[in-house]
């Protein structure tokens, strides 16, 4: 008459109910919500730090510059249009008459400095502004004019020395992935999109990382507040403890999802809006969706873990004993997580452990927003670790009907596991 | 309208080599109320707990209306932990809600009789309070609702009196009363012997995990050693020594109390008696429910 599936949502929404009401569950998503909007200032540090695509600090794009060339200097015409730098403003070149008519246009605003002289020996006259980006071009343009002009007097002929000093080649070898990996090598990115899956990659594990501590505690606390109120024996009078079990942590985990639910997608959208996220929706969508279910996994191993330890105690100042262990668990992977996997994400090592249920919660999700995870490894570890779960869910649900009722004195481990 | 009788058939508990229960047999039958008296550690609170499902046996049988207890005549009983518990930080009408649809009932029907038992109960101004809000008095009153909120068959209530002001244990009583004429079987332990000799049909006395003693509050009474107080002021001090089966209790300002086992003839106590001098009194006492507890417990260190 009572379908578990029945009895386990109700016990799930009035976890979800106790919690997400409470005013401390909405300044802390709130709070984090403003951490997260500040991200795209971390997030646009880290990456032109970590980028090393030669781009330099990014200026705002500002108008095109107009300049005007007098006859004499015309042979700079071309190279001027050419040469302006990617991420620097463009420069518009029109003819002048001479030098007069155009510093007349230039006071009047209608170009903003003048090139006369000749292309070895130009002058720029400009009202007030300093233009660091045309003073930058002439100069080398100037320098290259110079230097052609030095070798056609040597009896060199100057395009075919560039011709020979453009052979010379920087041979460029990774050295990090391992000879099968597929996929999206990471040698292969830009160093753009690269640096913006490594923040992805560390973001995301540190969510991951702080949901779990925070949701396992939330595990760990109501458990013992059930059983220091003596509501469970209430409530395992008409329900299963494995009912009660389950609901608890399936209530919990939709708290947290919910949570890193409203952060993703708070953080992804003042990521994209501040422009500093440029990779394809697509791509960041499915790293989240990995995040996601790797929370799932993570959280089922840890939650069950959690509970079963928190039912051996009947106190709130007796808790952190017995959860030390399993939180021991969550932190080991976490630190091996961020401090081996960035370097080398394809190592023997990372790659081994992120396939150990464990580990997996924390590495894999990395692994995978870093790119060049073969698919069989991803669907590997996500097997394992619900089998691992599967192992888990049966001792923990054992472990917990067993020492759930047994108030006063911490219960011994193995009594729990024998016990009936 | 009696309704089906809850029977604990014999059932044993250990826990490793403590017995808790030897082949304890109990049965409350619909429309009774039963006393479970016993000291402390004697095995009510397993008893009970077996009843509910939440413990298991090691052998014997819990039956409702003649069917083994399972999950579904479970959910049809009401229950109150010796401990009371319920969440400290729920609203009591939110938390008597929830208990009653975990019991089964259709949303709407929960919140109807959370109400109706908050009116009932006089918690009608707290059922928007957190439980923790609520004096220690109320929130007995809020356990006792989840434990009828979901108009339960039977009713096993683990010490309800303990800690109740007089008010409190009228309401409490009145209830239980009710209960009972409506058919359900009701089951109580306390340690206050003359609520239970006041209120219940029947008599349960538990001893080191079984029942010694178990009938009517008058059966019990009847079935007790004899005391006879006996004024006899011109007696001598020794005067009743010797009279077989007969043991003198106290002995004051020419008043004498006896004991009498069941070989004693108390006829020949009073001849015994009149041969002194003049018998003011001679008055026989069946003992109150207190003192064939007092028995029961002094057994027990005896041993």
């Amino acid at each position: 008459m009572k379908p578990t599936l029945h009895t386990v949502w109700l016990v799930a929404r009035r976890e979800l109910r106790a919690r997400v009401r409470t005013r401390a569950f909405l300044l802390g998503t709130l709070f984090m919500a403003l951490l997260v909007l500040a991200l795209p200032v971390v997030m646009s540090f880290a990456i032109s730090s970590a980028g090393d695509d030669g781009s330099g600090p990014l200026t705002p794009s500002e108008e095109t510059t107009r300049i005007g060339v007098t006859p004499s200097a015309a042979g700079l015409t071309g190279p001027l249009e050419r040469d302006a730098g990617v991420d620097e403003p463009a420069i518009a070149v029109r003819e002048v008459a001479d030098t007069e008519t155009g510093k007349t246009l230039v006071h009047e605003g209608e170009l903003d400095g003048v090139v006369a002289g000749t292309p070895t020996a130009p002058k720029l006259f400009v009202e007030q502004h300093v233009f660091p980006h045309l003073e930058r071009a002439l100069t080398t343009i100037t320098y290259n004019n110079q230097l052609d002009a030095e070798m056609s007097e040597s009896g060199l002929e100057p395009e075919a020395v560039r011709d020979r000093a453009g052979q010379g080649e920087v041979a460029i070898i990774s050295m990090g992935s391992s000879p099968d990996a597929a996929g999206e090598p990471m040698a292969g990115t830009p160093g753009a999109e690269k640096a913006q899956r490594l923040f992805i990659a560390m973001i995301s594990t540190f969510l991951l990382y702080m949901f779990l501590i925070m949701t396992g505690q939330m595990i760990a606390q109501g458990v013992v507040e059930e059983k220091s109120s003596r509501v469970v024996e209430v409530l395992l009078s008409t329900i299963r403890s494995t009912e009660l079990m389950a609901g608890k942590i399936v209530g919990i985990g939709l708290t947290g999802l919910i949570q890193l639910a409203v952060l993703g997608i708070v953080g992804l959208g003042a990521a994209t809006g501040a422009a500093v996220l440029t990779l394809p929706t697509f791509t960041v969508a499915g790293l989240l969706g990995w995040a996601a279910l790797w929370f799932l996994l993570g959280f089922t191993l840890y939650a069950t873990m959690l509970a079963a330890a928190s039912s051996l105690v009947s106190r709130q100042e007796d808790l952190q004993s017995v959860i030390t262990p399993v939180i021991m668990l969550l932190i080991v992977p976490f630190v091996v997580g961020v401090s081996v996997l960035p370097n080398n994400p394809d190592g023997t090592v990372g790659t081994v452990l992120s396939m150990i249920p464990g580990f997996s919660p924390m590495l894999m999700p990395m692994r995978l927003a870093l790119g060049g995870v073969p698919l069989w490894q991803g669907v590997l570890s996500v097997l394992l670790s619900l089998a691992a779960s599967a192992v888990v869910l049966w001792l923990g649900g054992r472990i917990y009907s067993n020492a759930v009722l047994r108030t006063g004195a911490r219960v011994r481990f193995k009594d729990a596991l024998r016990a009936s | 309208m009696p309704e089906g009788a809850l029977e604990i058939d014999r059932v044993s508990k250990r826990y490793g080599d403590v017995v808790a229960l030897d082949e304890m047999s109990l049965t409350v039958h619909g429309g009774e109320m039963l006393g479970f008296v016993g000291s402390n550690g004697a095995g009510k609170t397993t008893t009970m707990r077996i009843a509910l499902g939440v413990l298991a046996a090691d052998s014997g049988e819990v039956r409702y209306d003649g069917a083994p207890v399972d999950r579904t005549t479970r959910s049809r009983i009401g229950y109150m932990p010796e401990e009371r518990g319920l969440y400290p930080k729920m609203k009591v009408s939110e938390q008597l809600q929830y208990l009653g649809e975990l019991h089964g009932l259709p949303r709407a029907d929960a919140v109807r009789s959370a109400n109706r038992w908050t009116e009932r109960l006089g918690l009608a101004e707290r059922r928007e309070d957190q439980l923790q809000k609520l004096s220690l008095g109320n929130q007995q009153r809020v356990q006792l609702a989840a434990a009828l909120v979901h108009d339960p068959s039977v009713l096993i209530l683990d010490e309800p009196f303990s800690g109740l002001d007089p008010v409190a244990v009228e309401v409490m009583s009145t209830v239980l009363r009710e209960m009972r004429d409506q058919g359900v079987p009701v089951v109580f332990s306390s340690h206050q012997l003359e609520l239970v000799q006041r209120l219940c049909d029947r008599v349960g006395i538990v001893r080191r995990g079984s029942m010694v003693a178990d009938g009517t509050v008058e059966e019990l009474r009847s079935s007790g050693p004899t005391r006879l107080t006996v004024h006899a002021p011109e007696a001598p001090a020794d005067w009743a020594e010797g009279l077989p089966g007969v043991t003198v209790e106290s002995r004051e300002n020419g008043r004498t109390a006896l004991r009498l086992d069941d070989t004693a003839d108390d006829q020949r106590v009073l001849r015994a008696a009149l041969a002194t001098g003049p018998v003011h009194e001679f008055s026989r006492e069946r003992p109150s429910l207190t003192e064939l507890f007092r028995d029961v417990v002094t057994e027990e260190t005896d041993e």
